[in-house]
């Protein structure tokens, strides 16, 4: 009872209602524009939180996450483009059935069945963050290296790209933690002598660069490309004869979503894929699919949006990141001296529901602008990118040089646009080098204490059921694609 | 018969392995990544007495060779499976490239918010922009407003250069 209190606690706070309002409107406009979204929105707004308490700063970047995600149907319903990676799976039916005349309709249930994914993950999220935090409570270093080892390995299986490359991406965002001082012994590595580097590379530069500049350097070659726009008159809420069709698959792929979303590293991406297949298989309709059908939208959009609730458990029982968006969270609960784990529910159970009450809000705030500003969204996908991407640059610039107020910054920020680029012109996922840079530092951290606390012998790791448990999880995480291609082989 | 000439043509139009974009980008990580692997022996070495479970060069020499051998199975497995080839970089991608350099030499040497600027305006202009109202709003009015958003709100220092030492002064 008390715990609902401090969750309706947002609503009395005029200062979290206006920064929901501005988070949840940042937030689909993000999703709405083809490129941006909530992952890079987030890394640009991190530097503005720093004026913010910390509650309201994370409030800030969760309302961007679950509007963001949202967001994203809206493009992809109207220009077959998905505004996030997330909406992949939407333009495969909102698109076909938007060129139907029924844009309206596709909108409407992209609409609801988001709404009641999110709300669905954040009950998933309010029972299961504390119990998973209590869980945490018997880890130790050696618990924490393989978790962290687990959450690397579920790389392998993100969507987009292959498993092998997604692991070498992982492998180099760890790398680019190990950048300056070591942190146990002082000694430099990597530094090549410049003293900007001792302090190594910081999250902002890498995340802005490898999404928002590579993003503007991959437009600068789709200058040509010409979408069709389909006009949107109104967004319809969805009729009886739809819910009827739909509630099973929402309701199915809101726990699928809110599922993956917790397995650290794995996001709305992979929940809206999973989960339009999964609507797809229990279908009565299945040959409907990809030519218009509203269980199709219904699977991918209760999915993706359920995937964000799911990701804050890791994140804030255990530290670990549940997608690359949570990853640009989590850092924000560190540049505002929060440390996610099992103390802060302890601690401030207060700052964890407002989070949690919040995320619940929004998830309301985005179904009402969506409903009803959905026509004006979509307008903004207009603007020329001739125009949008040199103002993103301005302000990638200047938020990137404002947190350490370090052209150094800049000038990483800059060289992994290029390197995201092409990072993603040759299939390596970008997901995991964000997921790897924040790991990096734990993975390392907990195997030296291990081992420290070990005598040096790496076969005690195995002696500790909850770590061995990790590493066999980790066995499966790593094989796991290989079956799933050889089952998709021999269909 | 048919099958057979065409293969035999498939293969003659198929460009040596060395051309290739999977050669290519997979070299160059396992050039990269051996480079890194030699600095790595020339990182200090710690005392026993202060070694925290292994020495501060152990674990990147560990992820280098992963990061190989990793690279190596998928240079395999593109000979099995050749990658699509992409298609040629446009002009106006490397433009907005050598607009980064540009960028970077103005705010080094002249002014950080002229080098936006110059930078908004140049991408902006080859991108395919020609009114000029909308060139000045991009690379004037909109870094301006910019800069000073994060110079009042945030109370950001930008570095001294021509235009903000006159603001600043």
């Amino acid at each position: 009872m008390e715990n609902l209190y401090l969750m309706m606690a947002p609503l009395f706070s005029s200062k979290l209602l206006i920064v929901l309002f501005f988070g949840t409107l940042f937030g689909l406009i993000l999703g709405v524009l083809p490129g941006l979204g909530p992952t890079t929105g987030g890394a640009l707004i991190l530097p503005f939180t720093m004026t913010l308490d910390p509650l309201s700063a994370i409030v800030l970047l969760t309302s961007i996450y679950c509007a963001g995600t949202y967001g994203g149907a809206i493009t992809a319903v109207l220009i077959n483009t998905p505004g996030t990676p997330a909406a992949a799976a939407t333009c495969l039916d909102g698109y076909p059935l938007a060129q139907k005349g029924e844009a309206g309709r596709a909108l409407g249930m992209a609409t609801v069945s988001s709404t009641i994914g999110g709300i669905f993950s954040v009950v998933v999220l309010v029972f299961f963050a504390p119990l998973l935090a209590q869980l945490a409570y018997e880890f130790g270093q050696p618990e924490y290296f393989a978790l962290a080892i687990f959450g690397l390995t579920m790389l392998a299986s993100i969507g987009d790209g292959s498993p092998i490359k997604n692991l070498i991406a992982g492998a180099f965002g760890i790398l680019i933690s190990t950048i300056g001082k070591d942190f146990m012994t002082s000694i430099d590595r990597f530094t090549f002598g410049i003293n900007e580097l001792s302090e190594g590379i910081g999250f902002i530069p890498v995340v802005v660069g490898l999404f928002a500049i590579s993003e503007m350097l991959t437009q600068s070659t789709l200058l040509n490309q010409v979408f069709k726009r389909i006009t949107l008159k109104a967004v319809k809420l969805p009729s009886i004869d739809d819910y009827k069709k739909t509630w099973k698959t929402i309701l199915r792929s809101s726990g699928i979503g809110s599922f993956i979303g917790v397995l650290p590293a794995e996001g709305g991406t992979v929940a809206s894929l999973i989960g339009y297949a999964e609507a797809k298989r229990w279908s009565k309709k299945p040959e409907d699919f990809g030519k218009g059908s509203i269980e199709g939208i219904a699977g991918a959009e209760a999915a993706n949006n359920a995937a964000t609730g799911g990701a804050m458990v890791p994140t804030l029982a255990l530290g670990i990141p549940g997608s690359a968006t949570t990853a640009v969270i989590l850092t924000g609960l560190i540049i505002h001296g929060v440390r996610p784990g099992p103390d802060l529910f302890r601690e401030q159970p207060e700052f964890l529901y407002g989070i949690f009450g919040s995320m619940l809000i929004a998830n309301i705030m985005f179904f009402v602008f969506g409903f009803f500003g959905a026509k004006i969204f979509a307008r903004i996908t207009l603007v020329s990118n001739k125009l949008l991407w040199p103002m993103i640059f301005a302000v990638s610039v200047c938020g990137t040089y404002s947190l350490n107020q370090s052209l150094i910054d800049v000038w990483i920020m800059l060289l992994f646009g290029v390197i995201g680029f092409f990072m993603r012109r040759y299939g390596f996922s970008l997901v995991p080098v964000i997921i790897g840079l924040i790991l990096g530092e734990l993975v390392e951290g907990t195997l030296r204490q291990s081992l420290v606390i070990f005598e040096g012998n790496w076969l005690m790791f195995f002696t500790r059921p909850i770590a061995l448990t990790f590493f066999i999880l980790s066995f499966i995480a790593l094989i796991f694609p290989l079956i799933k291609r050889k089952k998709i082989k021999n269909d | 018969m048919n099958n057979v000439q065409n293969k035999k043509r498939a293969n003659k139009s198929r460009s040596p392995f060395f051309f290739t974009d999977s050669f290519k980008v997979l070299s160059l990580i396992i050039i990269i990544s051996s480079i890194l692997l030699i600095v790595t022996f020339t990182f200090d070495i710690v005392p026993p007495i202060l070694n925290r479970g292994i020495q501060p060069a152990t674990f990147p020499k560990a992820l280098l060779v992963l990061i190989i051998f990793l690279t190596l199975i998928v240079y395999f497995l593109s000979l099995k499976i050749p990658w699509k080839k992409e298609k040629k970089l446009p002009k106006q991608f490397f433009i907005t490239l050598y607009n980064f350099i540009l960028f970077i030499i103005i705010a080094k040497t002249l002014d950080f918010l002229l080098a936006i600027s110059v930078l908004s305006f140049l991408v902006s202009y080859f991108w395919g922009e020609r009114r000029i109202i909308y060139l000045l709003l991009v690379s004037i009015l909109f870094p301006i407003i910019v800069f000073i958003f994060f110079e009042t709100i945030l109370g950001l220092r930008f570095p001294p250069g021509i235009i903000t030492n006159i603001y600043y002064n």
